[in-house]
């Protein structure tokens, strides 16, 4: 399979996936359960992907990190109701400064 | 960016525009998202160009696929020397929650046409974040148009300096930039954790992930965790919303899912485009 097969297959089936969730006709998403559902699967998606980048190593594995450390900065910072540069800008700072340091 | 305003949305309710500042603090979110995920561009062009692709070959990765989670993944597969078969497969893994974040945003965005086809080209894990967490139906717009186009410009650009110069700047981890985006997710989700359906939905999705990580492929963990919304919001007891003492999931509360979402009367395709207070 050729490099430009690759490149073109991949974005056309991603592309593809994406459009397909817009063409899903509206009345299949009505009613309660469904719209409850629609409503929180990207909250579903986005936590577990703020697990899986901050909380996994390369095989899957927990690994608590100067990633985890950041994120716990964040949490309490969001709890301070800080606004939203300051805690990016914080969690950036303390995953570099724990890297700086060795630890992470 | 102000297209997400231009007409063809269906109705335009005066109570649906935007003050300045709210517009300032959206395209502050949008610029800063950019940014952050921009820099990892940089990674991508170096280590497309290192895997061996040519530059256009990288630049297409950007421009079509347009989706970091897989494009990272292709590139890391045809650097080990796996098969052309596996990234195609990895990278559409990873794709499938594009297609989950597309159900929702499409019942704000509202759009047709070419406008439809730009919309899911934009519909990434960004763009669904920083829309999902304004709480006006117009807000939710901007949000999701200047965050999508916001990273499309950065990344792409950042993808042809990396892919022609390499990776100059080194390892995005050194400056945190890992970090910066898990927080911009973390900060973007919190506004929506104040309903109890959402909390419970976000902890057992966490769970689902974190278990299913060490036994599963890359895409895989991600989308295990649609079931913590499918069972939270299929089991629902109904009468839970009319309980008076529930502080976490008030009644008034305009996060409150059964209040957000009255069944549309009216055409079903144009949705309940009065709600402005939409989750």
């Amino acid at each position: 399979m050729s490099l430009w097969t690759v490149v073109l297959l991949s974005a056309l089936l991603g592309f593809v996936l994406k459009f397909a969730g817009y063409l899903v006709p509206a009345h299949w998403l009505e009613g309660p359960r469904m719209s409850r559902v629609t409503t929180l699967l990207p909250v579903a998606l986005l936590s577990a992907l703020i697990i899986t980048q901050a909380f996994t190593g390369d095989g899957g594995a927990l690994v608590l990190d100067a990633r985890a450390a950041a994120v716990a900065v964040t949490v309490v910072l969001l709890l301070l109701r800080a606004n939203f540069i300051v805690v990016v800008l914080l969690a950036a700072a303390v995953a570099a400064g724990l890297r700086a340091m060795g630890s992470g | 960016m102000s297209r997400a305003e231009q007409p063809g949305l269906p109705e335009s309710d005066p109570q649906d525009t935007l003050a300045p500042e709210r517009r300032r603090e959206i395209l502050r979110q949008a610029i800063s998202v950019g940014a952050a995920t921009g820099a990892y561009g940089v990674s991508f062009g170096a280590l497309a160009t290192a895997a061996g692709l040519s530059v256009l070959q990288a630049q297409a990765l950007s421009a079509l696929l347009f989706t970091g989670g897989s494009q990272f993944a292709i590139v890391g597969i045809l650097a080990a020397g796996g098969a052309g078969s596996a990234a195609i497969a990895t990278s559409s893994l990873l794709g499938v929650r594009n297609g989950l974040y597309a159900l929702e945003d499409a019942q704000f965005l509202k759009v047709r046409g070419l406008r439809r086809v730009a919309a899911a080209q934009l519909t990434i894990d960004e763009s669904t974040a920083v829309g999902l967490a304004q709480p006006e139906e117009s807000g939710k717009r901007l949000g999701f148009w200047a965050t999508g186009l916001a990273v499309f410009v950065l990344w792409n650009l950042t993808t042809f300096i990396g892919a022609l110069a390499g990776n100059a700047l080194g390892d995005p981890k050194k400056y945190g930039l890992d970090a910066a985006a898990a927080a911009a997710f973390c900060a973007l989700v919190w506004p929506r954790l104040r309903s109890a359906d959402a909390l419970v939905t976000a902890a057992f999705a966490a769970a689902l992930a974190l278990a299913a990580a060490p036994h599963t492929p890359a895409g895989v963990p991600v989308l295990i965790a649609v079931i913590a919304a499918v069972v939270v919001g299929v089991r629902r007891h109904p009468g839970l919303h009319e309980k008076p003492i529930d502080i976490t999931d008030h009644p008034a509360h305009p996060h409150d899912p059964d209040a957000d979402r009255p069944s549309a009367a009216g055409d079903p395709a144009e949705g309940d485009g009065h709600s402005g207070g939409r989750p």
